[in-house]
């Protein structure tokens, strides 16, 4: 009886998750499909797999120079926000004051602010300044609308460093700046590394600025891949190629390291 | 100095951070109260409520509204709801249960432009589409979902990618629950649901309380699957208030109408974030 029940159990989460799944497996089997197997109908679950549309992808639709502004846009602003937020969390994590507390709410709060309530005056000072569809813009916006998540949660890793090893190092004489280096650093690499993955996955599949701000000079693969939106034509299997490209990389991060970035997202609410 | 290092560790976040909230909002509140269209450069004329007014009583508005809070009840309500069935599902111990688990949480990251196209062309397309393939396979007709149900067909592919992120956070959640006292409730003669509903469901109301709070927030701004699949269309049935704004914005450049419809979704969004930042904060300490 128990068996049979863990049978059913097995069978009963693998037909569920495969049905939820299946749209993403359906596209990585048409991105190896050639435009007309794409189409077929019934559709071809069996075909000899083929690269044309990578190759095809990365030649007509300047696929390097889009994947190239996500990765600067991501990294950049991933290592600005570390560079930004890492000071502060450290300061409010170690130099506890009555105000840390409200300060750290506040900053949830801008969160909280919808991107499409300061859509105009950004977009209007973008183009003020002649920042429309450059990089450096998309990296501000993505940087700052990251920052209070970064906070918040380089905040909650740092916290967890045990006091007693800072004040022994402050007994041994270090400074503050060997205080971080030696001891709150090599502690301090994991939630560092998170935090900077999480950023990485939010900036890299960023669309409302993206799309809003930027075009073909500065688009990332999250503009690029809108552009097949077009009804005209059906270029399916060139479309899959490309979302593949585009979402592969950061769903391996994301399978990694699910469980940091989750508890990122929900501002260590869930334990 | 003992006081002055951690208020200088702070500023550079502090200070970029409340420009990057006062800013936009200053300037919002002043477009929000001038006549202002990107097309026509020059003279900014004093409006009054001129813009709300227009905003307002723009027929798309009341749509938008309904359409927004449709959407995010829609979503909300699926994913909690088979998000916590999927947890159950998940929650005790059979065989590839690690590699379900990695697959189910794969859609929250795909980025909403690739989530959007992949549904929209190949799932829903009317004629080669998989759900119009497995239509013709039971024999009824194919449904063209993003023109007949264009607002349903947006919930789908939102939901689709909020569901993973529901269900991990009920199955961290689930990892926490007393073994022991299941155990002792089934020696009690507890069946099944009344372990679910005495047990298990009050132990996840602080993480749906979450998911919901948190999908709150991101559900209110979607924008790229809308803005990639029907445009808001046919007529406004899949136009939301960021949507609306939006257009208003940057289709029809009109700055001020926009920027009175933007103080509207911060209110908005203000009135969702009350209650989730003081549930947060009671978690602080």
């Amino acid at each position: 009886m128990k068996h049979i029940a863990l049978i059913i159990r097995t069978l009963a989460a693998w037909i569920v998750t495969l049905l939820i799944v299946f749209p993403l497996i359906w596209l990585v089997l048409t991105a190896f499909k050639t435009e007309q197997q794409a189409i077929a109908i019934p559709p071809q679950l069996f075909f000899t797999p083929t690269l044309a549309s990578f190759a095809e992808v990365n030649l007509r639709s300047d696929y390097l120079l889009f994947a190239r502004n996500s990765v600067i846009t991501s990294f950049v602003s991933t290592i600005l926000g570390l560079a930004i937020a890492a000071p502060a969390a450290y300061s409010m994590a170690f130099f506890r004051s009555p105000a840390t507390r409200d300060i750290l709410m506040w900053m949830l709060s801008t969160k909280m602010m919808p991107a499409v309530g300061a859509l105009v005056p950004i977009y209007v000072m973008a183009q003020t300044a002649g920042m429309l569809d450059t990089l450096p813009a998309l990296i501000i916006v993505f940087t700052l609308s990251n920052l209070p998540i970064m906070v918040w949660m380089l905040y909650s890793g740092f916290k967890d460093i045990p006091s007693d090893i800072l004040e022994a190092a402050r007994m041994d004489g270090a400074n503050v700046w060997g205080e971080f280096r030696h001891v709150i650093r090599p502690l301090a690499m994991g939630t560092l590394a998170s935090t900077g993955l999480l950023c990485l996955v939010l900036s890299w599949n960023e669309a409302f600025w993206a799309l809003n701000l930027s075009s073909a000079k500065a688009g990332t693969l999250a503009t690029l891949i809108a552009s097949y939106s077009s009804p005209e034509g059906l270029f399916w299997a060139k479309l899959s190629a490309a979302s593949l490209m585009a979402i592969a990389p950061i769903v391996v991060v994301g399978w990694f390291s699910q469980k940091q970035l989750i508890q990122g997202l929900t501002f260590g609410a869930v334990k | 100095m003992k006081r002055l290092l951690p208020r200088a560790l702070m500023a550079p976040a502090v200070v970029t951070l409340f420009l990057w909230m006062i800013v936009p909002l200053l300037m919002t509140l002043y477009f929000s109260a001038v006549h202002y269209n990107l097309m026509q450069p020059g003279e900014k004329t004093f409006a009054g409520f001129e813009n709300f007014e227009y905003f307002f009583t723009d027929p798309d508005f009341g749509a938008s509204v309904w359409n927004t809070i449709v959407l995010l009840g829609s979503v909300i309500v699926i994913t909690v709801v088979l998000g916590t069935a999927l947890a159950l599902l998940v929650n005790d111990p059979f065989p590839g249960r690690g590699i379900v688990r990695v697959l189910l949480i794969s859609p929250f990251f795909v980025m909403p432009t690739a989530n959007a196209l992949l549904w929209k062309h190949m799932m829903m397309n009317p004629v080669y589409g998989v759900l119009a393939q497995v239509a013709i396979f039971f024999g009824t007709t194919p449904v063209d979902w993003l023109t007949d149900h264009p607002l349903f067909s947006i919930i789908l592919m939102v939901a689709w990618q909020w569901l993973p992120f529901a269900c991990l956070i009920f199955i961290t959640s689930l990892q926490s629950l007393d073994r022991d006292q299941m155990e002792a409730a089934g020696m009690d003669g507890a069946n099944a649901f009344q372990k679910f509903w005495f047990l298990t469901l009050p132990h996840l109301a602080r993480p749906i309380a979450v998911v919901v709070m948190i999908e709150l927030i991101f559900l209110l701004s979607v924008f790229a699957e809308i803005f990639t699949t029907t445009g808001g269309g046919p007529g406004n049935d899949s136009t939301n208030v960021a949507f609306l704004i939006f257009k208003q914005a940057l289709m029809n450049f009109d700055v001020g109408v926009a920027s009175a419809g933007a103080l509207f979704a911060v209110v908005l969004a203000n009135i969702a974030a009350a209650f989730l930042i003081r549930m947060i904060g009671k978690n602080l300490d």
